[in-house]
């Protein structure tokens, strides 16, 4: 009877899954999906404490079970909470390296269960006792969670800006000669004697880990969302490990649909990028074309005082803001607002133009406009924004780079030939406030501020919409 | 012959494995690229359904067995960070959606 019921509580744990998932894909259910898989995701945890039966056996050691439970729900929820939006990425990324982290330690306990059993046993190989099928799946669990946690961990140092990139020649070589020393150990630990297999075990482990680190650690900051889309559906694949390990089909069908899912989206985001995921983890962005940039003639840039700033929009009729990840660091969001609805009451009309990947994830400025209470209505998408711009008298450029290089579409040498932008030279006047001129993530140069029609405004992009705040409230 | 058995064993496991898959693209195939990054919060709280896994290897656990404990512990731990801090960021992100909504 209480079988079933668990059994009934893993169905309903799946189908919320399923069903949130589809959810959480359209932009007014979102919400209440999100909601949904976590209800049924409770109920899936609750059913298992009191209800799994091993052997007859019930589970045990209920104040450890509860003790992490509360530990990591205070801690998630605290974290989770005060986390800025900015930071989401990286947050993201973290929690998926916990899970990560859980599913090969999970795979380790399981392992040293076997060891200690057969540990006594001379000469005899871990292969002669286990089967081929169970050893995979906790070393694929083990491998997998622990590839996810190491590169999850320096996605994160990656995007907190505390981790540079490190691209060495012939890292390609180096990290494939790191997978093959896993996958050999993960082969000598089922096929050597097993008084010593816990060794190749923890070493298994430890080269996963290491080879997490080598696999991140040369791909480029811009390219963070496209990886941690990966590893988290690599978490999905090991969690799905457990589920075989159990025979537990709630673990099975949350961690592939995960898994099937998370490929996907990491597709669909190199999509809208434009650019293919072979190139993402393989080619480094901008390696070698950001000398090719360099090369070319530069050209002088004229730089554009507050208050000629001032009076421009506050004159225009029609002014459009570009928001980009300067936004996001300045942590500007409320400032951009503020400026907005101070020209609104100018009668100037001002909207919003938002590349699909501007900031450092998709949607990352939708998220962080919405936290300043800016309006939906105001946000409009690449395709509308590149039809309004011929008819814009002002582009304010806020700490974007990449997503308004004419080279995408002029330089078939430049690394992001083809990307899609936001045609922003179309209008009358263009003003860029950034920080230097220093190049954006793909390091290569951008023709539009050396444009007649282009401005710079040089400066923290919060202390100059502040400024800009003041000039146009003395004019 | 082993891996054979290994699969007559686990049919079913593997029958869900490849729908599964299926569900797994057709479900998020219309996705717009704004929520791309709520969509993947979202999938990442979902795959801490691993927490079960570790619940398990806890109450499994002997008493004596300080390896097992210890682990178990912090795979709890560390997969209930992954399952509620998941949510509760995707929640976050959401929220300002649907506020956004309303007003506009």
């Amino acid at each position: 009877m209480e079988l079933s019921i668990l059994t009934l509580c893993y169905l309903v744990g799946s189908v919320t899954f399923i069903i949130g998932l589809k959810m959480l894909s359209n932009p007014a259910t979102a919400r209440n999906g999100n909601l949904l898989a976590a209800a049924g995701m409770g109920i899936a945890i609750i059913g298992t404490i009191f209800l799994y039966e091993e052997d007859g056996k019930r589970l045990g050691n209920y104040p450890w079970i509860f003790g992490g439970l509360a530990i990591g729900a205070v801690i998630g929820t605290l974290v989770a909470k005060k986390v800025k939006m900015t930071a989401m990425p990286e947050m993201v990324s973290m929690f998926n390296g916990m899970g990560g982290a859980c599913a090969a330690l999970i795979s380790a306990v399981e392992f040293d269960h076997l060891y200690q059993q057969y540990r006594t046993i001379d000469t005899a190989y871990l292969s002669d006792f286990v089967t081929v099928g169970h050893y995979l799946t906790i070393i694929a669990g083990a491998i997998i969670g622990s590839v996810s946690f190491a590169g999850s961990m320096i996605a994160w140092g990656k995007l907190s800006g505390n981790i540079k990139d490190v691209a060495y020649k012939g890292q390609h070589i180096v990290n494939l000669l790191a997978l093959l020393l896993v996958l050999g150990a993960a082969f000598f630990t089922f096929q050597y004697e097993i008084g010593s297999s816990h060794i190749l075990f923890y070493g298994t482990l430890g080269m996963a880990l290491l080879y997490g680190v080598l696999f991140v650690m040369p791909i480029g900051g811009a390219d963070m969302p496209v990886v941690i889309s990966l590893l988290n559906s690599f978490t999905g694949v090991a969690a799905a490990c457990g589920g075989f390990l159990y025979n537990n089909k709630v673990m099975l069908t949350g961690g592939i649909l995960v898994g099937a899912a998370g490929t996907l989206l990491t597709i669909l985001m190199c999509k809208a990028m434009n650019r293919s995921l072979k190139n993402v983890l393989i080619g480094s962005f901008g390696g070698g074309s950001a000398a090719a940039g360099s090369k070319k003639e530069q050209g002088s840039y004229k730089e554009i005082t507050l208050s000629d700033t001032a009076v421009l929009m506050s004159y225009a009729n029609k002014v459009m803001i570009v928001p980009g990840y300067g936004l996001a660091v300045a942590q500007a969001q409320h400032a951009c607002h503020e400026l907005e609805k101070l020209l609104e009451s100018k009668g100037v009309h001002v909207t919003y133009a938002i590349h699909p990947v501007a900031g450092r994830m998709p949607g990352h400025m939708n998220v962080l406009l919405a936290e300043a209470d800016v309006s939906y209505d105001k946000l409009q998408e690449m395709e509308q924004a590149n039809d309004e711009f011929a008819t814009t008298d002002v582009v304010l450029v806020l700490g974007a780079n990449d997503v308004v290089n004419p080279a995408a579409k002029t330089d078939p040498a430049s690394p992001i030939y083809g990307m899609p932008i936001l045609d922003v030279e179309l209008a009358k006047n263009v003003i860029v406030n950034k920080r230097s001129m220093k190049p954006g993530y793909a390091g290569i140069e951008n023709d539009l501020f050396f444009q007649p029609k282009t401005s710079m405004l040089f400066g923290d992009a919060k202390k100059v919409l502040q400024d800009l705040i003041g000039e146009i409230k003395n004019l | 012959m082993n891996v054979l058995n290994w699969i007559a064993d686990n049919q079913q496991m593997i029958y869900i494995v490849i729908l599964m898959i299926f569900v797994g693209i057709e479900v998020i195939g219309r996705v717009p690229s704004v929520l791309h990054t709520p969509l993947m919060s979202g999938a990442n709280a979902i795959h801490g359904v691993v927490i079960i896994g570790a619940i398990i290897v806890m109450g499994k656990a002997e008493n004596n067995n300080y390896i097992a404990l210890a682990l178990g512990f912090l795979a709890v731990v560390l997969g209930t960070l992954n399952v509620v801090g998941g949510f509760v960021v995707t929640d976050r992100m959401l929220e300002m959606f649907k506020s956004k909504k309303k007003k506009g």
